[in-house]
């Protein structure tokens, strides 16, 4: 085929169909924001192993490590299933977890190239950024919703006041610690490491945040370092909001939900919560300031 | 509505791409050393030189993901550092590396590119029918990318690259990696939307015999343009023909041609290979004057090989051996460095 004097056939010319690629908007950030998140949705429909092998650890912490201590700790959690009491740490658990495996799809993203994709679009990179957030936050509460299902199970009330609750604090859990693992991801650039400085960071989050255990008369180091542990906030109105809903005396609340104290200042559930709402929004600061520097 | 219309008639007069004294260096490295060309709306344009050239680092610098160091260059009328998102709406790029989602079937790929792009919605449809098509894919829009082979996903790239009616697309080492017949059947989906989207195509390449495709070709080699033609003007430039002949004694015909004709021969491949401008008429003397039996004559054109050899003094093969010795240096003191 010789190149140098072809022609453009008229027919073939005329059924191109005329796009353009407008400047850019708030409308076409918005829509750039709502295909990233799109995105996530569309992977985690697909991966239905990945649904099941994130639930398994949940349910162990629950069903087995709940029913097999219970027979040790009858006496001290004054009659209230152990399951009861961890279920709101466990759900928490759950979440973060699976926060994390969302963010780490922004390190899959860089690994096999797609990330370059979105970055070179037209968009601001905050619009990429806060997509893949809400798509992370997104997905990880759907499977907290399977959690929030088996509250039956374990003595916890189907109360639409409680349930709804209970959803819009793990939604929230699940930003927050899908923009921390954004914010790391944008510095880490290789799975292995990503997945190594996660569970190096949640795991001694999650067994100080007494997620566990109740948070008073503990020993003061550990009390000190509760009261620094971000996910204590999460945890804490979450399982108050719960025991607030079951059958209970007040003492053995007073006694398995204490609430967080700061130098004996009961710290009120809407506080903590928006300390963790707070914590999220400058770390997505952050993780849009890193991306949008980086290249 | 005519006012639109007028500019986007200009537009099709200025140069797709300018580009100035472009300079990049990385820690003092300089992987481009000032190039300067001018590609036209409409013209498929080449980059050939061997890995390590500065290639890549020119075309990264023209899509504005790397930031040049000196001069300056205009994509579609816009300054690739001023006006950076400017020139992403009119660009479209197929990189070397994948960068397809695999989890995502084809039509899902090219839809989120679509969004991301902000292409009118009611378009997007027809549009990607449009693209899909040009390459062959359409049958398979709704499979998993992952089950793609690596031509069906370079094609995908493409149709992607394309589905926002960019004024240029870039492809950096579109067929790199791919089957011989695959390559050849990529050339044949490029050089056909060219016709049909009259778009401005930019592309590197280290394929010699892909260069041909081109209208026009920029010989880089160590961060500087070396030469900057037509296919056929370059080769031309060589001024010479290549022939082979195979004789009962190569070695007598070495010296033959040394002696009687002051050529420089060598064994290549089972023949004796030279050089000699208007080959054919070179032919009945050398049949006469050689005094050597000569079984067979072949007489061909030069090819780009040859011409990057008359520039550059070496193979595309050679500079690539030499491009990784060097990095293999570069790495062994960075790691002796580091200890």
């Amino acid at each position: 085929m010789s190149v140098s004097d072809r022609t453009i056939a008229p027919e073939a010319a005329a059924e191109v169909i005329p796009v353009r690629v407008p400047p850019r908007t708030l409308r076409s950030e918005l829509r750039a924001i709502k295909i990233v998140w799109l995105r996530e949705l569309i992977r985690f429909a697909n991966d239905r192993l990945r649904i099941a092998t994130t639930l398994v650890q949940p349910l162990l912490f629950l069903f087995v490590l709940g029913s097999g201590l219970q027979s040790l700790t009858g006496a001290s959690t004054e009659g209230v299933d152990l399951k009861t009491f961890i279920y709101p740490g466990v759900l928490c658990l759950s979440v973060m977890f699976t926060a994390m495996f969302s963010a780490a799809s922004i390190v899959w993203d860089r690994e096999f190239g797609f990330l370059r994709e979105m970055m070179v679009a037209p968009v601001r990179r905050s619009s990429i950024v806060i997509g893949k957030c809400l798509g992370g936050a997104t997905v990880a509460s759907l499977q907290g919703v399977i959690l929030i299902c088996l509250a039956g199970l374990v003595h916890v009330p189907y109360e639409p006041a409680l349930i709804l609750g209970i959803f819009a604090l793990q939604l929230l859990l699940a930003f927050s610690i899908t923009a921390f693992g954004i914010m790391v991801a944008a510095r880490i650039t290789q799975v292995q490491s990503f997945m190594g400085v996660m569970q190096m960071i949640v795991m001694p989050m999650f067994f100080i945040s007494g997620a566990l255990f109740p948070v008073t008369g503990l020993p003061a180091w550990l009390t000190v370092l509760n009261r620094l542990d971000p996910l204590t906030y999460a945890v804490d109105p979450m399982r108050r909001l719960v025991f607030s809903h079951l059958d209970i005396s007040t003492a053995t609340r007073e006694a398995l939900a204490p609430g967080v104290t700061w130098w004996g200042w009961h710290v009120p559930a809407l506080l903590e919560a928006g300390m963790v709402l707070v914590l999220g929004l400058v770390m997505l600061g952050i993780a849009i300031w890193e991306f949008t520097l980086s290249e | 509505m005519s006012g639109a219309d007028g500019r986007e008639a200009s537009a099709a007069l200025t140069p797709a791409i300018e580009v100035r004294g472009l300079k990049k260096s990385f820690d003092g490295v300089e992987a481009v050393r000032g190039v300067s060309f001018e590609v036209a709306a409409g013209e498929v344009f080449g980059f050939l030189g061997p890995n390590g050239a500065g290639k890549t680092t020119t075309i990264n610098m023209l899509c504005t993901l790397v930031k040049p160091t000196g001069g300056s260059a205009l994509v579609a009328g816009h300054d690739v550092v001023t006006e950076r998102d400017d020139v992403r709406r009119q660009i479209g790029l197929v990189f070397q590396e994948q960068t397809l989602d695999g989890y995502l079937s084809a039509e899902q790929n090219l839809r989120l590119h679509a969004e991301l792009y902000g292409v009118q919605s009611a378009l997007i449809p027809a549009r990607m029918q449009q693209v899909m098509e040009m390459v062959g894919l359409w049958e398979r829009r709704s499979s998993p990318v992952k089950t793609f082979s690596g031509g069906m996903r370079r094609r995908l790239e493409i149709a992607r690259g394309l589905m926002h009616s960019p004024r240029v697309l870039f492809l950096d080492e579109p067929t790199l990696g791919l089957d011989p017949q695959t390559r050849s059947s990529i050339w044949r989906y490029i050089v056909e939307l060219q016709q049909r989207e009259a778009t401005t195509i930019f592309m590197t390449t280290h394929y010699m015999d892909e260069a041909e495709f081109c209208d026009r070709i920029a010989i880089i080699d160590r961060g500087e343009i070396v030469a900057l033609d037509t296919p056929t003007a370059l080769k031309a430039g060589v001024g010479a023909d290549r022939v082979r002949i195979q004789t009962e004694d190569d070695e007598a015909a070495i010296a033959a041609l040394a002696g009687r004709f002051g050529l420089e021969g060598r064994v290549a491949e089972g023949a004796v290979l030279f050089f000699v401008p208007s080959g054919e008429e070179f032919v009945p003397r050398l049949f006469a004057e050689l005094g050597v039996p000569i079984r067979s004559v072949s007489v061909s054109r030069p090819t780009l090989d040859d011409v990057f050899m008359s520039y550059t003094g070496t193979t595309i093969r050679d500079a690539e051996e030499s491009f990784s010795t060097q990095t293999n240096r570069i790495v062994a003191q960075m790691m002796g460095g580091r200890r």
